[in-house]
């Protein structure tokens, strides 16, 4: 399992736009990947899940793999995350 | 036995083909027991299957068509479908619960549905919208229903329709659609600003073409004359190829003065501009040989999304357009939002009367933070074109000089922090408020510019709502007050100098144009489509003659006076 936070630091947090690039990106790896966001769990290849949680800008969220591409499945995320400017 | 139907002219030309009734159908959805679920989960599969394929399709459209931005909403409906937890929890309700795939994914996607209509964020909320769009699409196939999407169209048509939303609009196949006609609607909708822009033939509002026309038939579109014809007689169909084609020999005119300067049979020069929407906007302005930008509506920056732009993205969007211009004037018009253009995000509260309302420089002068960010991107874009400002909707001179006093607060900030501002910004205003226009002699001491807008002049002077049918027979623009107005601004600013422009559809009239000609006006800014016919008009108008008609025109007593001396003398 590889499991890493991030702090989401686009201004307008993670809405339509970004959240379909971060679930097209989670939908490319058989892992589950999940976000962890105020408490709450979803599955990070569910576009409604992510957008249903309408994360703040300056919030804390983490980010769970696990299965047999999980290392790389958390890489791309994350690199997705940066290249997008939504957090570090 | 061919069938005129009348109707309001949206968009030049003639388009033939036959009909294609564009219509949201009425999906029933029974709750029925299934014993064998495997093949009702594929049943299902191959249901959501069809509609990404559609989606597929409209997504590309979108792309090719309308940019990036747009299509951005057909791929996140595309995620939807393949969202897990939605399209396993329908796939779980089946095989569970031994029901049909209809009833398994209305109640799944009513869930979500539900789910978002009650966040209590605006923009959540519209996303509920997307939802149900995409299930709906699902669901006719499903229940086998034809669902009529534009996207779908592979052959000619013209499209049918009661109204064209611009998610329909959105969706159209420019190669296939040759035109269309619609129950509601009038020169201003957004259907027909559509139409004008993507340069196909219109006829709106007709209150019955959904109703009179079948699916196939075959139609005309007049949108020279506003008619539609159904099931044309041959006579009929040889007389409109005829006018069809003269049109396009005279737009194939029209083409030759892309390049030319407008000037008057007597030799006087006239600026004609465009209006624009978006920086995307600016390659019709370029195409269509206009002279500068007239009018740039900033409002669409600010729609469509969940949040105020920063002020780095109208920063981008303002440079993009001057530079685009190359030293061409651009006229940027500051906010206008507010009334019947809503922001969800703002969360503003509904008014009894929006038009009348909390809207424009009413808001931006009290919600100083937004105004603010937007004029320091346009004061930082200065510096890369010609660019001028103006405020909408000013009523008083307070409020004027108000709002100059916030543009030069930033300019002074601005300057401070070492960034480039171009010295030689004009800051002019809309004139739309028969206040301003009445004392026009006083804001023309004070304003470099005025321009004219004629659309909401119009209404506020008539006292009549232009999106009311009802009262649509009061958008008089050759009213005879409506004109004296025109001419006491056009005076009250030459008087001091100042130049003159207009931005409403008035500018762009065949009417109207002799009149305006006469009393003055420089600048005319309109469609960018209207701008070379506009121009072969101009060029075989005398301005001086023009100018000795006016004071018979302006001394009649009703509009329909007024038109018929235009076409009898001019």
């Amino acid at each position: 399992m590889a499991e890493k936070t991030f702090k989401v630091t686009s201004d307008s947090g993670i809405h339509a736009r970004p959240a379909t690039v971060l679930v097209n990106q989670a939908g490319q790896f058989s892992s589950d990947i999940t976000l962890g966001y105020n408490g709450k769990n979803v599955n990070l290849k569910s576009i409604m899940g992510v957008m249903s949680l309408g994360i703040q800008s300056g919030s804390e969220i983490t980010i769970k793999a696990e299965g047999n591409d999980a290392d790389e499945a958390l890489k791309a995320i994350e690199d997705v995350m940066k290249k997008e400017g939504l957090g570090e | 036995m061919s069938e005129k139907i009348s109707g309001i002219a949206a968009s030049a030309g003639i388009a033939i083909a036959k009909a294609f009734i564009l219509e949201n159908p009425e999906l029933t959805i029974e709750k029925k027991q299934v014993e064998d679920t495997a093949s009702e989960i594929n049943r299902f599969s191959a249901a959501v299957e069809k509609a990404k394929g559609e989606l597929q399709i409209i997504k590309e459209n979108a792309l090719r068509d309308l940019g990036e931005d747009k299509a951005a909403i057909f791929a996140a409906h595309l995620l939807v479908l393949e969202d897990p937890e939605l399209i396993d929890a329908v796939k779980t309700k089946i095989e569970s619960e031994n029901v049909n795939a209809e009833s398994a994914m209305d109640e799944i996607s009513s869930m979500f549905i539900t789910m978002f209509e009650q966040m209590d964020n605006e923009y959540m909320k519209e996303r509920a919208a997307d939802i149900r769009d995409v299930s709906k699409r699902v669901l006719a196939h499903l229940l086998g229903v034809q669902f009529s999407s534009p996207a779908s169209i592979s052959e000619e048509v013209i499209i049918i329709a009661e109204d064209l939303t611009p998610s329909d609009t959105a969706q159209l196949n420019r190669q296939f659609v040759l035109g269309f006609a619609t129950d509601i609607g009038g020169r201003t909708s957004h259907s027909a600003i559509m139409s004008r822009s993507m340069e196909i033939p219109a006829v709106v509002g007709t209150k019955v073409v959904t109703e009179k026309i079948q699916n196939g038939t075959i139609l005309v579109i007049d949108g020279l004359d506003g008619e539609v014809i159904v099931n044309p007689t041959e006579e009929e169909l040889a007389l409109y190829r005829k006018k069809q084609d003269q049109y396009k020999e005279q737009k194939a005119e029209w083409a030759k003065l892309v390049n030319e300067q407008t000037t008057t049979a007597d030799d006087q020069h006239i600026e004609l501009a465009a209006n624009i929407g978006t920086p995307q906007d600016v390659q019709g302005v370029l195409e269509n040989g206009a002279e500068g930008v007239g009018l740039y509506r900033t409002e669409f920056l600010y729609m469509g999304r969940d949040q105020l732009p920063t002020e780095e993205e109208q920063f981008k969007a303002y440079k993009e357009v001057l530079e685009k211009m190359e030293g061409k004037p651009v006229v940027i018009r500051t906010l206008d939002i507010g009334g019947d253009k809503e922001l969800p995000y703002l969360d503003l509260p509904k008014e009894m009367n929006p038009f009348l309302g909390f809207r424009a420089i009413r808001l931006c002068l009290e919600q100083q933070d937004i105004f603010r960010t937007q004029l320091r991107a346009l004061l930082r874009a200065s510096a890369h074109g010609n660019l001028k400002i103006m405020f909408p909707m000013i009523a008083t001179l307070v409020e004027f000089r108000e709002a100059k006093k916030v543009l030069l607060e930033e300019k002074e900030k601005l300057t401070k922090e070492n960034i480039d501002v171009s010295e030689t910004i004009e800051l002019g205003i809309m004139v739309e408020i028969p206040s301003t226009a009445v004392l026009s002699d006083r804001f023309a001491k004070e304003v470099d510019f005025f321009s004219i807008g004629t659309n909401d002049l119009i209404q506020y002077t008539m006292a009549a709502d232009r999106m009311n049918e009802r009262v649509s027979y009061l958008y008089q623009p050759y009213n005879p007050a409506i004109l004296r107005l025109i001419q006491m601004v056009i005076n009250a600013a030459h008087k001091e100098g100042k130049w003159v422009g207009m931005c409403g559809e008035m500018a762009g009239d065949p009417i109207a144009i002799p009149i305006l000609l006469g009393l003055g006006l420089d600048e005319f800014s309109m469609s960018a489509t209207s701008v070379l016919p506009a121009r072969s008009q101009l060029s075989k108008l005398s301005k001086s003659e023009a100018a000795r008609h006016v004071d018979t025109i302006l001394n009649m007593d009703t509009a329909e006076e007024v038109v018929k001396f235009v076409n009898e003398n001019f």
